[in-house]
């Protein structure tokens, strides 16, 4: 009977050890623990651009993160895109004027949607439209247009001479 | 010519009943899962015998996969000066792919071998044909405990390969080549999400070790009763197994990660 009580316990262990594994992956790996069951609410903004923002792209405020992208549709009307964000609820004082902006972390890293509050005493509520909103920065139109106005400089600069 | 026709036909035939038989040995197995669980102590013992015994080579094979991954990822990325990525390479390729095909192919070689062999070598030694004698279904009593425990087993232990592994690469990543401890973690965890990776992670080793067991199962209950048919029998299991994962594997990830 000894035998059998440390087979059980072996046993035991085992499956003990698997299931405490799959919880490490859950817990400590995925993104389970962030974002759970948070409640959320969601705003929107319409951009120029919205260059290579995804879904699940961060959404932040003075660099803490404080949502995610959940959809990004291009409006047929307004020839713009519309990026549906959900951010957290404990962070439901963002005033009606922030203004939201794409940025990119690091030179190539992944593109996120900055907010920055205004000075308004009322604040975004579920389903309210961020008006005021900056493009993400498309590097090959910065580069055209460095290009076009060096040439435009050198072409003056001949003239004058 | 007529000759390689009757031989095309004849192979045909063999494999196609061979198909049949193995489907008819499934559906009986599957029945025979009723009656192991009012026995539990028949599934104790194989999961002792197809898990616990697989515990150790699956976990150290982890650890150094796991170590492996972090060294060669840390000197790709950091040609591209992109150190701090490591974690996610590294969870990335054991929870999606790593974890579950390696483990099933160890699982196959470690466990798969053994059960062929041993339902062989009962089936050589006449024990199968004696439990008929005396009214016991062998499929009840011996195959279903044997398939319902590698079935459990293999998420159990493809998720231990993971974790295992994913702390090996982060004790190889930032205990010896100096990548920041946070980032290692807080990028993995912006980046693996629990329902694309983990969870289809976890169902891709729940297919495996389905299919590792019923092949293993399957080729000793049809061995030929000789020493020379188990041996045949074994070889079969390991590299059928190894050829029904890996092509599973590519079909599998198609259909998981296609849309991304």
């Amino acid at each position: 009977m000894q035998h059998t009580a440390t087979q059980d316990t072996l046993v035991g262990l085992f499956v003990a050890a698997g299931i405490a594994g799959l919880f490490f992956l859950a817990l400590q790996v995925s993104n389970l623990s962030s974002f759970g069951s948070e409640e959320t609410y969601s705003v929107t903004a319409s951009f120029e651009s919205s260059g290579g923002l995804k879904v699940k792209s961060a959404v932040s405020a003075a660099g803490v993160k404080i949502g995610k992208v959940t959809a990004i549709r291009f409006d047929p009307k307004t020839y713009q895109s519309v990026v549906t964000m959900a951010i957290e609820s404990q962070y439901a004082t963002l005033p009606e004027d922030t203004t939201a902006s794409i940025f990119t972390a690091g030179l190539l890293g992944e593109q996120y949607v900055n907010l920055e509050p205004g000075g308004s005493d009322d604040v975004l509520k579920n389903g309210s439209k961020i008006d005021i909103t900056q493009s993400a920065i498309i590097l090959e139109k910065v580069i055209g247009q460095f290009l076009f106005k060096s040439a435009e400089e050198k072409a003056q600069g001949d003239k004058k001479e | 010519m007529m000759q390689f026709f009757q031989r095309l036909g004849a192979d045909t035939r063999t494999s196609f009943t061979k198909l049949g038989r193995a489907t008819y040995f499934l559906l009986a197995t599957l029945a025979g899962i009723l009656s192991v669980l009012p026995r539990p102590r028949l599934l104790m013992n194989q999961l002792f015998s197809v898990g616990v015994l697989s515990f150790l080579i699956i976990t150290i094979s982890g650890l150094f996969v796991g170590m492996v991954l972090g060294l060669q990822g840390f000197y790709i990325l950091s040609d591209f000066g992109a150190e701090e990525s490591l974690g996610i390479m590294v969870a990335a390729s054991l929870v999606r792919e790593l974890g579950p095909v390696v483990t099933a192919l160890l699982f196959a070689g470690r466990a798969g071998s053994a059960l062929t062999a041993e339902i062989g070598l009962m089936k050589a030694t006449e024990q199968l044909s004696g439990m008929e004698m005396m009214a016991i279904d062998p499929i009840r009593r011996i195959i279903s405990p044997r398939f319902l425990a590698g079935f459990i087993s293999m998420p159990l232990l493809a998720a231990l390969f993971s974790a295992v592994g994913i702390i090996g690469g982060q004790l190889v990543g930032s205990g010896l080549l100096g990548v920041d401890d946070g980032s290692y973690w807080s990028q993995m965890q912006n980046q693996i999400d629990f329902y694309d990776d983990i969870i289809n992670g976890i169902i891709k080793s729940v297919i495996f070790g389905f299919v590792t067991s019923w092949i293993a199962l399957f080729e000793g209950y049809d061995a030929i009763p000789t020493s020379e048919g188990v041996s045949r029998a074994t070889t079969r299991t390991v590299v059928n197994s190894a050829f029904s994962i890996l092509i599973l594997d590519f079909i599998l990830t198609a259909l998981m990660f296609g849309d991304k």
